[in-house]
C-alpha cells in the first residue's frame, strides 16, 4: 500500500488544511474561541480540582433534576453561540445593500445553517427536555422518570450531536442547505464538503435522543403519577409535557428517515432526493415537514405550560378555564400534524389540496386564541406581581398574538405566494419561537432556578434582561415584517434596494439589544451566585406555590419525596397549604429504592460522537468502533444486576424531620416581600 | 378594498421606506399581486377582531388588578364562565369559518395554474439555472437570461423547471412565486398593468451565487414589445451548446438576449432527468465563486 492509502485508511477525508486557520478572519476568530473557551473550562475545573465531582456528582447521574439542569447548560452554551450567529448574519445584512458586507456567500450560507440547526436541535429541544425533566416528575409526586437510564442516553446523544457542532465550528465546514437541508440542494452533486454530513449526524444523534426522551415523558405521566392524581387533576405543565412528549415519540421517526435516506443518497450512491435516476425532493420536503411542523409544536407546547403556571403564581389565582386549555392542546397535538404542506404550498400542487391545508392551519388559531384568552382571565380579577417572569409572560402575550396575526396571514396560499421565502416568514416564525419558547424557556428558569439550587435569581437584572429582550426582539423583527412584504427574501448576502437600509439597521440595533439581554442574563446568573445567601430560600416556596414541587426543601434531595403525597386536587401543594397540612409531619417513612450512577451514558454519547464525527469524515474504522461502543454500551448495561441503590428511612426521615422543623420555626412572609432578603421560602399562610 | 382597509396598514405605511415601497406585494403592479394583497388586508382587519381586545384588555387587567391595590375585586379561586367560554371560542371558531370560505375562493382564484381571464397570453419557459434565469419566447423564438421583457396588459404564462438545485421563481411586483425543479415543469399566470421596470428573482437559497440570482422585468407597451422582440431575432442563437455553457455555475452580470431557440430545447433540460443515467451537464459545484 502507497502512503497515501494509508493516509485515507487512517484519516478518511481528514486533511491537515481543515484545521485552523480558516479561510477567513471570522471563522478563524470563532474556532478559535471554541478552542479556547473549551481549554478555559478545563482549566478552570483542573485548577479548583473538581473533576472528580463533576464526574461522580454530575456526569454521571441518573437524577433527573441534575439531568435537567445539565440540558439547560447546553441550551445556555449553544444559545450563546446561536445569538452571536444571529447578532453576525443582522451585521451582514444590514452592511450589504449594494455592498459585499462583513462576510462571504459561503460563509453566510453557513451562518444561518448552524443558527437554525443549533436553535431548534441543540437550544430549544435541550432546553425544553431540562425543563421538562426537572419539573414533571416533581410536579406528579414521582420520584424520577419511568426510564432514568434510557434518559441519561438521551441527555448523552444531545450532548454528542451538540459537540459535533462544535467541532464543525473548528474542523472543516458546516452545511449551507439551511436548517431543513433540502436536497438536491444538499445532495453530493451541489454540496460535495463535509458540510452536510455534519449536519445529517448532528440531527439524528439529537433526533435519537429526542425519540427517547419523548417516551420518557410520556410513559412516566402514564405510570409515576401519584396516588389520587387523575389526568385532570395533573398542572397543566404536565398536560402540556405529554402532549410535547407524544408528538416527540411521533414526529422525530420522520425526521430520522429523512436524513437517513439523505446520509444513504449521499454516502451510497443511492437516489432518493436526487435530479436525475428517479430521486424526487418532494417527497423529502414531506418527510421533513411532516416531523418539522409538529416540531414547532413541540417547542411551544411546554412554553405554554410554562406560561399557564407563571401567570396563575403572579396572579395569585388558580388557571382560569383549566379544562379549556386542556382540550386547546391537545387539538393542537393533534390538528399540528395535519399541516405540514403549508410550508411548500408553492411546490405547484392543486388549488384543493392548498387549501384544505390553508383552512387546517387557521383552525389551530382557535385553540391557540383561546389559550391567550384563558391566560387573560387568570389574571383578571388576581393580584399581579410583575416579577420578572410574569415581565417576559407580558411581553409573550402582546407579541404572541402579532405572531398568530402573521400566521393566520400566512396560512393562506394565496397570501402565502407572496410572501413565502420572505423576511416576512422569518419574522413571524421568530415572532412565535422567541416570545413563545424561548421567553417561556427563560421565564422557567428564573422561576423554577431557586427550587432547583436553593437561591432566587437577582431580580434587578431580571428586569433588565427582560427590557432588553423585549425591546430586542421588537427592534430586530419588526422592520422584517416590513421588510418582506417590501419584496426582501431570507438567506441573501445581499440586497440590491436601498429603501431597505433603515429597516435593516434598526434590525441590526435590534439583535445588539438581544446580545445584550443575553449578557444581562448572565450577569444575572454571577450577582446571584455571590448573593447567594442573602437570595436563599431553603424553605422551598419562594413564590406562593400551586403545585407539589413547591413543597419541599430547595434543592430537593435526591429522591424528591419521602413519602409520596396523596392529591385531592389540581393544584395540590395549594391545598396542603390551605389545609394546613404541608408541613405536618408523615407517619412512617420507608426505604427509597434510587438508581445508582452509572458512566455508561458518558460511554454511549462519546461513542455516538466518535461515529458521527468519524461518519462525517469517512474515517470508517472509527465509525464502526463507535457504533460497537454505542451498543456495546447498553448490551453491557443489560448485564447490570444492581442497577437501584437503598436509602435507608432513618436517612429520609432525618433529612425531612430538620426540614419540617425549619419550616415550622420560619415566619411565613407576604407576597410584598417576595423579592426581598426575607423571603427564605415559606410563604404567609392565606386565608 | 384597499382603500377600506388603508387605516388599519396606517401605521405602518407612515413609517419610511413603505410609503414608497419600491418593490414587494404591498407595491402590486398586476392583478395577482393586487389580488393577494387585498386578500391579505382583508384577512388583517378579520384577525383584528380578536387581536385588538388583548391589546385593550391586558394593559386594562395589568393595572386594574397590580398588587398592592385594595379597591379592585379579587378571586383567586374563580376559574370559569360558562357565557365567557361561549365568547372565546366562539368568536374565533365564526372568524376562522369566514376565513375559510375565503381562502378556498381565494386559493382557487388566485391558483397560479389557472390561467387568467383576459387576452391570449404571451407564452414564457423559464429555466432556473445556477445563478441565472433563462426565459425562452417560444412564439417569438427568442430567449434572454436576466431579463423579462413584457408586454404590458397582456397576460402571461410561464412555465418553469430548473437545471441545478430547486429555485423559487418571484416578481415581487406582479405577484407570488413558484418552485422550478429539476425534472418537472410547474406553471405560473401573471400580468403586469402598468408599465414599468421591476425586479425579479430566485427565492430559494441554491449556493453562493443566490443573491445574485435576480432578472429585470421590462414591463412595455404591445408595440414597444414588438419592436424589441423583432429586433431580438438578429441575436446569436440559443442551442444545446450555448446553453450547456449557460448551466455552469456562474453568476451573469448584464442580460444577454439570444436570436433563435433550438425547438424543444425547454423540453430538452426536463427530459435530461429521465434517461435513467446521470445527469450530464450539471457540474459540480466545488470551488465555484461568487
Amino acid at each position: 500500500m502507497s502512503h497515501l492509502d494509508w493516509t485515507d485508511l487512517l484519516f478518511g477525508q481528514l486533511r491537515l488544511s481543515d484545521f485552523p486557520p480558516k479561510g477567513n478572519m471570522i471563522a478563524t476568530f470563532a474556532a478559535m474561541l471554541v478552542v479556547v473557551a473549551a481549554l478555559l473550562t478545563a482549566g478552570l475545573i483542573t485548577w479548583y480540582g473538581k473533576w472528580r465531582a463533576l464526574w461522580s456528582e454530575w456526569l454521571t447521574s441518573l437524577d433527573h433534576k441534575k439531568i435537567g439542569i445539565m440540558y439547560i447548560v447546553i441550551a445556555f452554551v449553544m444559545l450563546s453561540r446561536a445569538v452571536i450567529e444571529a447578532a453576525l448574519i443582522r451585521t451582514q445584512q444590514a452592511f450589504a445593500v449594494n455592498a459585499a458586507g462583513v462576510v462571504g456567500a459561503d460563509h453566510f450560507g453557513q451562518l444561518f445553517t448552524t443558527h437554525g440547526s443549533v436553535m431548534i436541535f441543540f437550544m430549544a429541544m435541550p432546553f425544553l427536555s431540562g425543563v421538562i425533566n426537572y419539573v414533571l416528575p416533581l410536579q406528579i409526586g414521582a420520584r424520577d422518570l419511568v426510564f432514568p437510564f434510557m434518559n441519561a442516553v438521551g441527555l448523552w446523544l444531545t450532548a454528542a450531536g451538540a459537540a459535533l457542532l462544535m467541532a464543525s465550528l473548528v474542523i472543516g465546514e458546516f452545511s449551507t442547505g439551511g436548517w431543513s437541508g433540502y436536497p438536491p440542494f444538499t445532495e453530493l452533486a451541489y454540496s460535495p464538503g463535509e458540510g452536510v454530513d455534519y449536519w445529517i449526524w448532528a440531527v439524528t444523534l439529537s433526533s435519537l435522543g429526542s425519540t427517547l426522551t419523548g417516551i420518557n415523558f410520556a410513559v412516566t405521566i402514564y405510570k409515576k403519577r401519584a396516588p389520587g392524581m387523575d389526568l385532570f387533576r395533573m398542572p397543566l405543565f404536565c398536560w402540556t409535557a405529554l402532549c410535547t412528549a407524544i408528538l416527540m415519540i411521533f414526529a422525530m421517526p420522520p425526521l430520522t428517515v429523512a436524513t437517513g435516506l439523505l446520509a444513504l443518497d449521499r454516502y451510497a450512491g443511492f437516489h432518493f432526493f436526487t435530479n436525475a435516476l428517479g430521486g424526487d425532493m418532494m417527497n423529502y420536503a414531506n418527510l421533513f415537514w411532516l416531523f418539522g411542523h409538529p416540531e414547532v409544536y413541540i417547542l411551544i407546547l411546554p412554553a405554554f405550560g410554562i406560561w399557564s403556571e407563571v401567570i396563575s403564581t403572579f396572579s395569585g389565582k388558580r388557571l382560569y378555564g383549566y379544562s379549556s386549555l386542556v382540550f386547546a392542546t391537545m387539538a393542537i397535538a393533534v390538528l399540528s400534524f395535519t399541516v405540514w404542506l403549508h410550508h411548500f404550498f408553492t411546490m405547484g400542487q392543486g388549488a384543493n389540496v392548498n387549501a384544505a391545508f390553508g383552512i387546517a392551519t387557521m383552525t389551530i388559531g382557535i385553540p391557540t386564541g383561546v389559550k391567550v384568552y384563558d391566560w387573560l382571565l387568570t389574571m383578571y380579577r388576581g393580584r399581579i406581581r410583575l416579577a420578572a417572569p410574569m415581565l417576559f409572560a407580558i411581553t409573550f402575550l402582546l407579541c404572541f398574538v402579532i405572531g398568530g396575526l402573521t400566521g393566520i396571514i400566512l396560512a393562506n396560499p394565496s397570501v402565502d405566494f407572496a410572501v413565502h421565502n420572505s423576511l416576512f416568514l422569518v419574522a413571524h416564525f421568530h415572532n412565535m419561537l422567541i416570545p413563545g419558547t424561548l421567553f417561556g424557556m427563560i421565564a422557567a428558569y428564573m422561576f423554577w432556578f431557586p427550587k432547583a439550587f436553593g437561591y432566587r435569581l437577582d431580580e434587578r437584572w431580571g428586569v433588565i434582561a427582560w427590557g432588553l429582550w423585549s425591546a430586542g426582539f421588537l427592534l430586530a423583527f419588526m422592520p422584517l415584517y416590513a421588510l418582506g412584504l417590501m419584496g426582501a427574501m431570507r438567506r441573501t448576502a445581499q440586497f440590491f434596494e436601498p429603501a431597505y437600509q433603515a429597516w435593516l439597521y434598526a434590525a441590526w440595533a435590534g439583535a445588539g439589544l438581544i446580545f445584550c439581554g443575553l449578557a444581562a442574563l448572565f450577569i444575572q446568573l454571577w450577582a446571584s451566585i455571590r448573593k447567594r445567601a442573602m437570595l436563599a430560600v431553603p424553605l422551598g416556596d419562594p413564590w406562593d406555590g400551586h403545585s407539589l414541587e413547591w413543597w419541599g426543601p430547595a434543592p430537593p434531595p435526591e429522591w424528591n419525596f419521602p413519602v409520596i403525597p396523596k392529591v385531592k386536587e389540581t393544584e395540590a401543594f395549594m391545598r396542603m397549604k390551605r389545609e394546613g397540612t404541608a408541613y405536618e409531619e408523615p407517619d412512617s417513612y420507608e426505604d427509597i429504592e434510587m438508581p445508582r450512577n452509572t458512566a455508561i451514558p458518558v460511554v454511549i454519547g462519546a461513542a455516538g460522537f466518535v461515529a458521527a464525527f468519524a461518519l462525517t469524515w469517512h474515517i470508517w474504522w472509527a465509525a464502526l468502533a463507535g457504533v460497537l461502543a454505542m451498543w456495546g454500551g447498553v448490551i453491557w448495561r443489560s448485564f447490570e444486576t444492581a442497577p437501584n441503590e437503598i436509602i435507608p428511612a432513618q436517612e429520609v426521615s432525618e433529612r425531612w424531620n430538620a426540614f419540617l422543623a425549619a419550616a415550622r420555626k420560619a415566619q411565613g412572609i407576604g407576597r410584598r416581600d417576595e423579592t426581598t432578603a426575607a423571603n427564605r421560602g415559606l410563604a404567609e399562610h392565606q386565608t | 378594498m384597499r382603500r377600506v382597509l388603508a387605516p388599519a396598514l396606517a401605521p405602518l405605511l407612515l413609517l419610511p421606506g413603505c410609503r414608497a415601497a419600491p418593490d414587494g406585494v404591498i407595491a402590486p403592479a398586476g392583478p395577482v399581486a393586487a389580488a393577494q394583497f387585498d386578500h391579505l388586508l382583508f384577512i388583517l382587519a378579520l384577525v383584528l377582531i380578536v387581536v385588538v381586545p388583548v391589546f385593550l384588555f391586558l394593559p386594562w387587567v395589568l393595572w386594574r388588578y397590580r398588587f398592592g391595590r385594595k379597591d379592585a375585586p379579587y378571586r383567586p379561586d374563580w376559574t370559569f364562565s360558562r357565557p365567557l367560554e361561549f365568547l372565546i371560542w366562539g368568536v374565533p371558531v365564526v372568524i376562522v369559518a369566514v376565513l375559510a370560505w375565503q381562502t378556498w375562493h381565494q386559493t382557487h382564484r388566485l391558483d397560479p395554474y389557472r390561467p387568467l381571464d383576459g387576452t391570449a397570453p404571451l407564452r414564457i419557459q423559464a429555466v432556473g439555472l445556477n445563478w441565472k434565469w433563462l426565459f425562452i419566447y417560444p412564439e417569438q423564438d427568442i430567449a434572454t437570461v436576466n431579463e423579462l421583457v413584457i408586454p404590458q396588459g397582456r397576460d402571461l404564462a410561464l412555465q418553469l423547471t430548473a437545471d441545478g438545485p430547486m429555485m423559487s421563481f418571484m416578481i415581487p411586483r406582479l405577484g407570488g412565486q413558484i418552485y422550478a425543479m429539476a425534472g418537472m415543469t410547474t406553471q405560473m399566470h401573471l400580468a403586469a398593468d402598468r408599465e414599468g421596470t421591476f425586479s425579479g428573482l430566485n427565492t430559494q437559497y441554491n449556493g453562493p451565487g443566490f443573491a445574485q440570482q435576480r432578472f429585470r422585468v421590462r414591463s412595455v407597451s404591445e408595440a414597444e414589445f414588438a419592436a424589441w422582440s423583432a429586433q431580438a431575432r438578429s441575436r446569436p442563437p440559443l442551442g444545446h451548446a450555448a446553453l450547456a455553457q449557460l448551466a455552469d455555475p456562474s453568476t451573469v452580470g448584464a442580460p444577454i438576449v439570444f436570436g433563435s431557440v433550438e425547438p424543444g430545447l425547454f423540453q430538452s433540460v426536463v427530459a435530461k432527468y429521465h434517461t435513467g443515467k446521470q445527469a450530464p451537464a450539471m457540474a459540480r459545484i466545488t470551488e465555484a465563486g461568487q
